[in-house]
């Protein structure tokens, strides 16, 4: 175990910081949040020039060798930015999963369009009865004529409303595991998707599938561990987005406490407020330390201690990011309520994150049948 | 940054819990394991097994008896002594002013003190605060004044809330040589032998019934001047050094996992409407709570311990150690009393020792793993009080680490 960044991951951390301070203002945020497709070509295509889509890929599955804690490294970075693009949805979440997936025709050239930014391809597992349990799937798949038809709806599918290719879930099985992976062309007859914002200004979308025709990826019925597998992996890179959004909400609130006078002295005199600034500080240390904890339990070997490991993190960062966004809006004050000023996008970011990927009590119950049972 | 587990650590780990479950007397494991108030004489006797070992001083470098341990495997060997069921060791003596006398005292002292400390032969209180000097520690009255005439200095005050000092032979102190200076620099590190004339011991029974902090009165106590550390007026910086040493202790986490699997084995035992209560959905969450939050803490003590040194947040981490750790260990005691139910509320004295407020001899038949645990919640309000309590750790978080 060693908690030292390599020189190349140092030299990665510092290319996301300067990538966010340069490229990444809040007004130009802004003009991306209400450009016509809600993110920005330009920063996408500079974001796959510094090769961070492949940054935390193996080798062996087309990425330059790089693992979890690259891709925590660049969420981090990308956090303090609240940046929209997709990131985790392409290069985290598809790459993961088709990485735990194994070979099917066609993969290197999936694999080399995402990390080239030339292709965008993401996961649409989710839907809304499962609230983040990725073992609740209905959406059925069924044969005929050797083609695979898909029916069934998606919900709050990332980066689905920019993807050129959609990769969905399906029971092609009555039992547990019988869930399989296809290839979805956006276009195809059959499917329909509803395009909306969340509260983080991401666009994402609901997918209705009416007999869509699919190319099975990967094994027949044998796909649910791999998805777990990605979203694992993208969890804690959320983790550690929520880590970077955090930091910087709470470090923006103490200069505001520093400078906001009234009874005509700092606010950040006052014992109320230093106090509860040092409870925020004690939740964000505490989530940093979570993700390393998650991203530990990433390169365990046995896929239950991974599963528990990683929803421990999920339960205490997505707590303490709401914790930190809601206590930086109060310390802020009114100020700290209008749309125009960047706290309140921090939070809204936070409150998103803490949702993702099944919220506090979904990882709650996870970790309490992977802990407790008899 | 690579988070695959070490592999020597996991050997060095299998070794100490082999020679620990070897050499731990049964006597010993089973008071220990009920957590209440010290056990002197077991406790002697389990040094004594360590130090024949090399082992009763973890954290000490190799030139004063330490083992020469790195931080994290002093870090799993407490791991391993706590899930053992192992007792606490005199942390006055190894802890606390052990590291005070080898980096700050003369050879003498050294060769005196230092010998008994492993041995676990000379037990040491801490005498720190006063009625009057709490948190506001610098505010401290108690003084030594020198006497030329025999090399001594002559003590009068009082220290209170110091653990456990009941069995203790020596205290380090901070008391006021220099009435003059400005308040920290007239302070100095001076070493009391409780047996000398002029002390008084009060014992003070805490909400838990039982006996840990006393109150010491000195009048004319002589004191040898050679029992003063380092510069007369720097105590203030000694008594900081020694609060700092053992940032990473201060989170117990150690304690609070083996509070875990007791508090496990008892939600596994004791039922609710048929079903063990750990089978029960709400309280398993806040089981679940619990342990991922320690869970957390452990971490946070672990990038102190492997100290990397790209984390610009170590300081920080530093300090939200003792503040969650010792919310934690009065989460865990809470929830153990929750778990066992009716018993939960009962008053559970110490079978192996009498010392208490009162003695009706009153007792439920409470199961084995429930002894301690009524006690330890009440005792435990303290853990959010001692060594700097949580709020005047969030004066220093808003005033070091945010600049407030």
């Amino acid at each position: 175990m060693d908690f030292n960044l390599t020189t190349e991951q140092e030299a990665l951390s510092d290319s996301v910081r300067r990538f966010v301070e340069r490229d990444y203002g809040f007004d130009k945020r802004r003009a991306i949040m209400d450009s016509a497709d809600g993110i920005s070509a330009e920063i996408w295509n500079k974001m796959a020039e510094l090769g961070w889509f492949g940054a935390g890929l193996s080798e062996d599955a087309g990425g330059f060798g790089g693992g979890a804690v690259e891709n925590a490294l660049i969420a981090e970075g990308l956090g303090r930015g609240l940046v929209v693009e997709p990131f985790i949805a392409n290069a985290v979440l598809t790459l993961q999963t088709l990485a735990a997936l194994g070979p099917f025709e066609g993969r290197e050239v999936l694999v080399e369009g995402i990390v080239a930014g030339t292709h965008k391809a993401v996961l649409a597992h989710g839907e809304a009865d499962a609230r983040g349990n990725p073992r609740i799937v209905a959406t059925k798949a069924t044969k005929a004529d050797g083609s695979w038809s898909l029916s069934g709806a998606k919900s709050l599918v990332l980066g689905a409303p920019s993807a050129d290719t959609l990769i969905v879930s399906a029971r092609t099985g009555p039992g547990d595991g019988d869930i399989s992976l296809f290839r979805v062309d956006p276009a195809a007859a059959g499917l329909s998707a509803n395009v909306y914002r969340l509260l983080d200004n991401s666009r994402v979308s609901d997918l209705k599938l009416d007999g869509v025709v699919g190319t099975l990826i990967g094994p027949e019925g044998g796909a649910l561990s791999a998805i777990e597998a990605g979203i694992d992996h993208a969890t804690v890179t959320l983790c550690a987005e929520a880590v970077g959004a955090m930091d910087t909400a709470l470090f923006m609130t103490r200069d505001y406490l520093k400078t906001r006078q009234q009874f005509g002295q700092p606010i950040g005199n006052f014992q109320a407020l230093q106090h509860r600034m040092a409870d925020m500080l004690v939740e964000l240390e505490l989530a940093r330390s979570m993700v390393f904890q998650g991203l530990a339990a990433l390169v365990e070997g046995d896929a239950d201690q991974r599963r528990r490991g990683v929803s421990a993190s999920k339960v205490m960062i997505g707590d303490a990011g709401l914790f930190v966004g809601r206590q930086s809006i109060q310390l802020h004050g009114g100020i700290g309520m209008t749309e125009e000023y960047a706290i309140g996008h921090y939070y809204r970011r936070l409150f998103v994150i803490a949702g993702l990927f099944g919220n506090a009590d979904i990882h709650l119950v996870r970790y309490g049948d992977l802990s407790w049972a008899a | 940054m690579d988070f695959q587990p070490d592999p020597q650590m996991l050997q060095f780990r299998n070794e100490v819990r082999t020679w620990i479950r070897e050499n731990l007397p049964e006597h010993i494991r089973r008071r220990a394991w009920r957590d209440y108030h010290v056990d002197r004489e077991g406790i002697r006797e389990w040094m004594k097994i360590l130090h024949a070992k090399g082992w009763s001083a973890p954290h000490w470098p190799k030139e004063y008896g330490g083992p020469g341990w790195t931080p994290i495997q002093n870090f799993i060997f407490h791991e391993e002594l706590r899930a053992a069921g192992a007792p606490v060791l005199d942390r006055g003596g190894l802890e606390l002013v052990g590291p005070v006398i080898y980096t700050y005292g003369n050879e003498e002292q050294k060769a005196r003190f230092l010998p008994p400390i492993l041995s676990g032969d000379i037990w040491w209180g801490q005498g720190f605060s006063e009625p009057g000097a709490g948190s506001d520690l610098v505010s401290l009255k108690t003084r030594a004044d020198y006497d030329p005439a025999t090399d001594e200095y002559v003590v009068n005050g009082t220290k209170i809330w110091t653990s456990d000092a009941q069995h203790a032979d020596m205290m380090f102190t901070l008391v006021r040589t220099d009435q003059d200076a400005k308040p920290q620099r007239g302070i100095s590190f001076l070493m009391i032998d409780l047996k000398a004339p002029g002390v008084e011991r009060r014992p003070i029974y805490t909400i838990d019934e039982g006996l840990t902090v006393n109150q010491f009165f000195f009048d004319d106590v002589r004191v040898p001047a050679n029992n003063l550390i380092g510069e007369a007026g720097r105590g203030w910086s000694y008594a900081k050094f020694l609060l700092t040493n053992e940032r990473t202790m201060s989170a117990e986490v150690p304690h609070s996992e083996r509070d875990l699997i007791q508090l496990e084995r008892i939600a596994r035992t004791v039922t609710k409407n048929g079903r063990a209560v750990i089978e029960d959905p709400l309280f398993q969450a806040k089981l679940s709570r619990l342990s991922i939050d320690l869970t957390a803490l452990k971490w946070a003590v672990m990038r102190v311990l492997y100290a990397a040194h790209g984390d610009t947040r170590l300081d920080s981490v530093a300090s939200v150690l003792k503040l969650r750790g010792a919310e934690l260990r009065q989460r865990t005691a809470e929830l153990a009393a929750e778990a066992l139910g009716d018993h939960g509320l009962a008053v559970v004295h110490d079978p192996d020792n009498h010392d208490h407020v009162k003695n009706d001899g009153l007792a439920p038949d409470i199961i084995e793993d429930g002894y301690g645990i009524t006690h330890k919640c009440m005792y435990r309000r303290t853990t959010t009080i001692y060594g700097g309590s949580n709020e005047i750790q969030r004066n220093i978080i808003a005033k070091a680490i945010l600049g407030l």
